[in-house]
């Protein structure tokens, strides 16, 4: 069997059993194993996010948590004035999931767009730090804000709704999740197969032979980055209505480090790498969370050896190099 | 006369206290190849450089038909029609041949921003790159990725690329590199060829397939160009055979 | 707000600024010889303060406790560098973030399982006990010494650079790798002394800090990402530019945080002042750092090309 078959079959098995699980965990009754899948698929997200930018344009963002962090703020702050009557900036609140969706991927692209068009006039170690600074400087920012809760963060005490379902239930809420889980990933493998991908992976492997054909990096870049972190930031604001809560937390560095190793861990750039990174993090904290307090020290090692001995991830694993002719 | 297609006008730039280009003028006119050749260190890099837009000027213009490109980027320029290959192969390595040219034709035609078509079923667009790799006579390499491809079949599809550009004019930085014979012959007869199409300023170590090709000559030292003429009159220039053929053949 | 005030925040801010100094030198020292970002530096800091805070607690001796703080952060940077960091040269930076990602996951557990998990507590020396009278103002005189202890590494790294056979190694190396494989240098061994002195910087301002805040597991990070934006703004791979930067630093955060929320309160009412003020000073490095980003996109000093 070929790789690419290998690729495709594995992507359907990962596809299937996230579906599979939470459905017999609904018929079971058992609603802390839906929850976790639909924590999976939020991640899944995000980390789909992240993988424009860095599995398709090389870019090694380590402050995609402040795009997640924006979101969950639109969700929170929306829902905050709702339950309020309150107004902000002239807008009432809402508790609709697809206004609030909308909105937190226009801020968080306007965001991803300011931090971009800086960072990206550097590159390498420099892009490294810099977008790991922005993130904290959102971070330290909701700290130290008391309108929306400061360090204690903002309760949403009522999930927000999406139209036809009950988001008060896990598994309609899983099936929210999902749904939109695999639209991102459809998109994602439409952009990497489309001019735009060709250019942008091309922009990773040699941006000089790139630049000498006429293609400009840096504007396929920012709009790279800036499609990056609208999709990480409606992770956000997902995440923030499966939590019903959100706070600085959701900005800090480790976020940042944690989406990058869902990445790693899945398999970089690849279509469901995010997914099964997502899978293997999230099964690893509930499984060695249950064995020991220590498990951060064996995702630690486990981790280190991926990096220094199995650098495709998973699907990497499975099915081999990444297929890009 | 007709103006030249490229027309450099007192280039220089220094770095620190070394002037690796100094008060350059070079013209390229249609239909012609003009060659630069220099002993190593002579500034040819730092001139390329300066040419495709990787460096900024102290001073001087760099026109293209006429219009001042001085003050583009490497990728404008590249679009206004400066079709550059690489000294040492700088291809997309894991792109296969055949989608090294789709991107070309993709970037000449200025349309990178499109998210969702699949650029697999872009026919024209892989027809079109067919087409080139079969002119070079990649064809049967397709689909090969390009850091699988041979040294020499890589040298032809920097051509392809650059042929895919359709360029005012091709600025090709030494293709003979590590060809053999056969090689570099083969690439002789495609040049000669291909000046037709657009006039080629070639850098060049190799001086036999020079003499053969070039239909004038400039001669750089130390960032100065110091003779430009045709073959014969480099060849009897007495000032070049001291500072530079003398080096060579003696 | 009295004159006196302003010194002592100003002198606050001198003095965290050279310790983000002593963080920052190891930082681009490591980058600017071998190339590599190395996000476990904090951990090293987190390391110098738990053995100072634990080694001085059993022998009631502050000084045992930073020497011992100081040898334990080179013993393990050393250590760490043979075992991983030196895999991750020829890596690309992902790699290099990843790996040193895991080492921070791995060493905070370790100091964890072997510290438990509450916070240590450092008593500042007798000696340096009090504050000591600079004509307007009494100042802290632990805190005074940690300016002198700051400065005085400072010219102490600038003499081994400039003056040592150990320095001229370093510096062909941020400049010119294969040039000091030619002279016959033992790189492997370079880097790992270069690793560790970075290390030895971090764990002895890990160890002076953690008698004026508590040791805790975590604390590395935070002061990582500020010593991050100190060099991105100093310039990479430049001491010089590390002690500038930090400086700046250290001096526009303290500065911020005492002066913006007074400034606003002049217009606005004190809690909302309060409020805005802190929230405003959080970000001002970073906008500090955009701001240079835009003018010197290779930060103050850049110390290549």
């Amino acid at each position: 069997m070929d790789n690419l078959r290998k690729e495709w079959l594995l992507n359907a098995l990962l596809a299937g059993a996230l579906f599979a699980v939470p459905l017999w965990a609904w018929m079971a009754n058992e609603p802390f194993i839906i929850t976790l899948a639909t924590r999976i698929a939020i991640l899944a997200i995000a980390a789909v996010g992240l993988n424009i930018a860095l599995g398709l344009g090389g870019m090694v963002s380590f402050g995609h948590a402040l795009y997640l962090g924006v979101g969950g703020y639109v969700a929170g702050i929306a829902a905050y004035h709702a339950f309020n009557g309150t107004t902000v900036m002239g807008l009432p609140g809402t508790n609709q999931m697809l206004p609030i969706w909308g909105v937190a991927m226009v801020v968080s692209g306007l965001v991803a767009g300011i931090v971009g068009a800086l960072s990206l006039r550097t590159s390498g170690i420099f892009f490294i730090m810099i977008t790991l600074a922005f993130a904290q400087m959102g971070f330290f920012f909701t700290l130290s804000w008391p309108a929306y809760g400061g360090e204690d963060g903002l309760p949403i005490f009522m999930r927000n709704q999406f139209p036809g379902l009950n988001t008060a239930r896990p598994w309609e809420l899983f099936l929210v999740a999902y749904g939109v889980l695999l639209v991102t990933l459809a998109l994602f493998a439409m952009l990497r197969a489309a001019r735009f991908g060709a250019a942008l992976m091309a922009i990773r492997q040699n941006p000089d032979r790139a630049a000498a054909i006429g293609i400009s990096p840096f504007g396929i870049k920012l709009v790279a980055f800036v499609l990056s972190g609208m999709i990480t930031g409606l992770a956000g604001a997902m995440m923030a209505d499966l939590t019903r809560f959100v706070s600085p937390a959701m900005m800090a560095w480790t976020m940042s480090g944690e989406l990058i190793v869902i990445i790693i861990l899945g398999g970089v750039g690849r279509l469901f790498g995010p997914v099964a990174g997502a899978a293997i993090l999230v099964g690893f904290e509930v499984f060695f969370g249950g064995l020991t307090e220590h498990w951060k020290l064996w995702l630690g090692l486990v981790l280190l050896a991926v990096v220094l001995f199995a650098r495709g991830g998973l699907i990497g694993l499975i099915a081999g190099r990444a297929q890009n002719g | 006369m007709a103006d030249p297609v490229l027309d450099l006008r007192g280039l220089s730039k220094s770095f620190g206290a070394l002037k690796a280009t100094d008060d350059v003028s070079l013209t390229l006119y249609k239909g012609e190849i003009h060659a630069l050749i220099g002993p190593n260190g002579a500034g040819k890099s730092t001139l390329m450089g300066l040419i495709s837009g990787k460096t900024a000027p102290d001073a001087g213009q760099v026109m293209l038909n006429g219009a001042d490109i001085t003050t583009l980027s490497v990728a404008r320029r590249a679009r206004a029609g400066l079709g550059r290959s690489f000294q040492v192969s700088s291809l997309i390595p894991d792109y296969s041949a055949l989608r090294n040219v789709m991107l070309a034709l993709q970037a000449r035609q200025g349309h990178s921003y499109r998210f969702l078509r699949p650029v697999n079923h872009d026919a024209p667009l892989r027809d079109g790159a067919r087409a080139l790799l079969a002119r070079v006579g990649l064809a049967p390499r397709a689909s090969v990725e390009a850091a699988m491809l041979s040294h020499g079949e890589r040298r032809l599809l920097e051509i392809a690329v650059a042929l895919a550009l359709a360029p005012k004019c091709f600025l090709l930085d030494e293709p003979m590199a590590g060809l053999g014979a056969e090689g570099t012959a083969r690439l002789v007869t495609f040049l000669r060829a291909l000046k037709q199409e657009a006039p080629i300023l070639l850098i060049e170590h190799d001086m036999d397939a020079v003499f053969q090709l070039a239909d004038r000559i400039s001669v750089l030292v130390y960032g100065r160009i110091i003779a430009t003429g045709s073959a014969a009159e480099i060849r009897a220039n007495p000032q070049v055979r001291a500072v530079y053929l003398g080096e060579e053949t003696a | 707000m009295s004159l006196a005030l302003v010194l002592e925040q100003l002198l606050n801010g001198v003095q965290f600024g050279l310790m983000l100094f002593l963080m920052s030198a190891g930082l681009t020292l490591v980058f600017g010889v071998m190339g590599l970002i190395n996000l476990a530096h904090g951990s090293l800091y987190m390391i110098g303060a738990f053995l100072c805070a634990a080694v001085a607690g059993a022998t009631g001796n502050f000084w045992l406790g930073l020497m011992a703080g100081i040898a334990a952060a080179a013993a393990a940077g050393a250590l760490i560098e043979m075992i991983v960091i030196r895999r991750l040269y020829a890596r690309d930076h992902l790699d290099q973030v990843l790996a040193t990602f895991a080492l921070i996951l791995i060493l905070s557990e370790g100091v964890r399982m072997v510290f438990g998990p509450f916070p240590l507590y450092l008593n500042v020396p007798d000696s340096l006990r009090g504050t000591v009278s600079l004509g307007v103002v009494d100042y802290s005189l632990y805190r005074l010494a940690l300016i002198g202890f700051g400065l005085a590494v400072a010219v102490g790294l600038w003499a081994l650079i400039a003056k040592t056979r150990l320095g001229i190694q370093i510096r062909a190396g941020s400049t010119d790798r294969e040039m000091i494989a030619a002279l016959g240098v033992n790189i492997r061994a370079l880097y790992t002394i270069v690793f560790a002195l970075g290390a030895a910087l971090a764990g002895l301002a890990g160890a002076l800090v953690g008698a004026i805040q508590s040791v805790q597991v975590g604390m590395g990070e935070p002061v990582l990402i500020v010593a991050f934006v100190v060099i991105v703004i100093g310039g990479i791979g430049s001491i010089k530019g590390a002690m500038v930067g930090a400086l700046l630093v250290g001096v526009i955060d303290t500065m911020g945080r005492f002066l913006l929320p007074r400034i606003f309160a002049t217009f606005m009412d004190t809690s909302q002042a309060m409020g805005v003020g802190a929230a405003l000073a959080s970000m001002l490095i970073y906008l500090l750092m955009a701001l240079v980003l835009i003018f010197r996109p290779k930060g103050l000093f850049p110390a290549h090309g």
